[in-house]
């Protein structure tokens, strides 16, 4: 996670506020949070850290004017997004992907989901699913260097992303 | 409203202290979060689709084993002090009562777990355990959820995981808290030296009453800022480590304070036993902290079996504004409140002999 406000440095601080009911999630690094003064006490704006964020910078087209991202779904503007932080619905994850791929490696660990998935879900997604464990399991493996256990996880997941292309479409990365 | 009041004077089991680690950790908490896939998240709903959801909710806890014998209550039928009296024992949260509109929660009888609908998320799953316990919790927690998804078709994305409202809590979609109570730690300043330590684990510590406050009182809650990239037993067993470095941390400060500050601490421990029967009036605030420093008299043996931690957790909660006014049976004004408190800790603590 990197550090909302310089934008540089590694958060080590995680805060959580809310005032007059609005909700903001606070990462920072250590020196700029000296700065801010370590009690906290002023209001982020969850909105305008976000706006701050690389993501929403990609909106802006060549001429340097803002193109507006709509979701496809719920007809959710990306800027609604970036004021409160809160998602429209699940299909506004597949319309704004490229920005909110940049929010997610800020906030999250990974890009990537390991761990539980439920019974009912659709073959592709489960397959999908099951690469990305497969992908997980493989970046373990060579970062405690077991290279045996790594090339062969290697081809079960070239196995597994000709099966994935077979049955369906390719899926973008 | 007769199943909120039969919680009145139930003891809340997971502040019953019997959890591994209670001297420190008062309990465990974790929090799923769900959302159906076919309505669109909290802030796109109109209100047939919330009623829509509340059904189809309350129709899957119904069939659950976990949960057929919850109470499901809709916000419509909760006047505003028993929305704060559920919100002090942790039961609802502030959010499933923030938007106009209906929300739901199906409360099971012993109150270990709560299941919130149309909070944040569509469906906010909660598991309590006293003391360290968290792996309990997420064992009861996923045998739920696994009951729920027969019913009920899940946002769920093959790279993304669960999908939620907020891009903090995609993935797996889980929080995991203790509540911590480290006295010594904060009496001898250190506390704030192992915070800063923390910290650089990507973990997140807040107050009393989780997002919002300060710590108050000597408590501190700690939980996983990360939901994306480690699945859930991890999450739990990184927390759960790093908690345990924290118990050892403020025993030790206790053995510290026990041997190097024996006087000035069985002071201050005995002044706060004195407000405590003496005083005609006092605030949420300084009761909690008075009743602090009686835990630390326990820790330390200077109260041997006169008062209990089980007894002072549950009297800390007894003593919230909304508690006192449902045992009062109506509203209480502040300064009302504040001499009933006064006066209900002033009977608890008869049997101390200063």
């Amino acid at each position: 996670m990197i550090c909302n406000v310089c934008g540089t440095k590694e958060a080590t601080i995680h805060l959580t506020e809310i005032v007059n009911g609005q909700m903001a999630e606070v990462h920072i690094c250590e020196a700029c949070a000296e700065e801010k003064g370590t009690e906290f006490k002023t209001y982020f704006n969850f909105g305008d850290l976000l706006a701050g964020v690389s993501g929403l910078e990609k909106t802006l087209g060549p001429s340097g004017k803002k193109i507006s991202l709509v979701c496809k779904d719920c007809g959710m503007n990306y800027e609604d997004f970036a004021k409160n932080g809160r998602l429209g619905c699940a299909g506004c994850y597949t319309s704004f992907q490229k920005p909110l791929a940049s929010v997610i490696k800020q906030v999250q660990r990974s890009s990537c989901h390991v761990g539980k998935k439920p019974s009912r879900i659709p073959s592709e997604t489960h397959s999908v699913h099951d690469l990305r464990q497969l992908q997980e399991k493989l970046r373990k493996s060579i970062q405690e260097e077991a290279f045996e256990e790594s090339a062969r996880l290697r081809d079960e997941i070239k196995q597994a992303l000709n099966k994935l292309k077979k049955t369906k479409r390719p899926k973008s990365e | 409203m007769s199943e909120i009041d039969r919680f009145v004077d139930q003891p809340v089991n997971w502040l019953r202290a019997t959890g591994p680690e209670s001297d420190v950790v008062v309990s465990s908490r974790l929090r799923m979060a769900r959302n159906f896939a076919t309505y669109p998240f909290l802030s796109r709903l109109v209100p047939a689709q919330r009623d829509a959801i509340i059904q189809e909710a309350g129709e899957a806890v119904k069939r659950s084993n976990f949960l057929k014998n919850a109470y499901f209550i809709s916000s419509t039928e909760l006047p505003e002090l028993d929305r704060q009296f559920l919100l002090e024992r942790h039961l609802v949260s502030r959010e499933l009562f923030l938007e106009e509109g209906k929300s739901a929660v199906a409360i099971t009888p012993d109150e270990m777990v709560s299941l919130m609908v149309i909070e944040e998320d569509h469906l906010r799953l909660q598991v309590f355990q006293s003391g360290l316990n968290l792996v309990e919790a997420w064992r009861i927690a996923d045998g739920i959820d696994s009951e729920l998804e027969k019913d009920l078709d899940y946002a769920f994305d093959g790279t993304l995981g669960y999908l939620t409202a907020c891009p903090t809590n995609v993935g797996t979609g889980l929080r995991a808290s203790c509540m911590l109570h480290l006295p010594s730690l904060v009496l001898t300043k250190q506390v704030h030296k192992v915070l800063q330590a923390l910290s650089k684990l990507n973990l997140a510590v807040r107050g009393l009453y989780g997002e919002g406050t300060q710590a108050s009182g000597n408590f501190f809650q700690f939980s996983n800022q990360i939901t994306l990239g480690q699945p859930e037993d991890e999450i739990i067993s990184n927390l759960e480590g790093v908690i345990r470095q924290v118990i050892t941390h403020e025993r030790e400060a206790r053995d510290y304070l026990k041997k190097k500050r024996k006087a000035k601490m069985e002071d201050q421990i005995w002044r706060a036993l004195a407000t405590l029967k003496a005083a005609r009036m006092m605030s949420s605030s300084e009761a909690i902290q008075l009743l602090s420093l009686v835990q630390v008299g326990i820790d330390v043996g200077v109260l041997k079996g006169q008062v209990t931690h089980a007894d002072l957790n549950q009297l800390s909660l007894l003593i919230q504004p909304a508690h006192l006014q449902k045992m009062n049976g109506k509203e209480l004004g502040s300064t009302e409140r504040d001499t009933r408190r006064a006066s209900r800790i002033r009977e608890y603590f008869t049997k101390v002999i200063l």
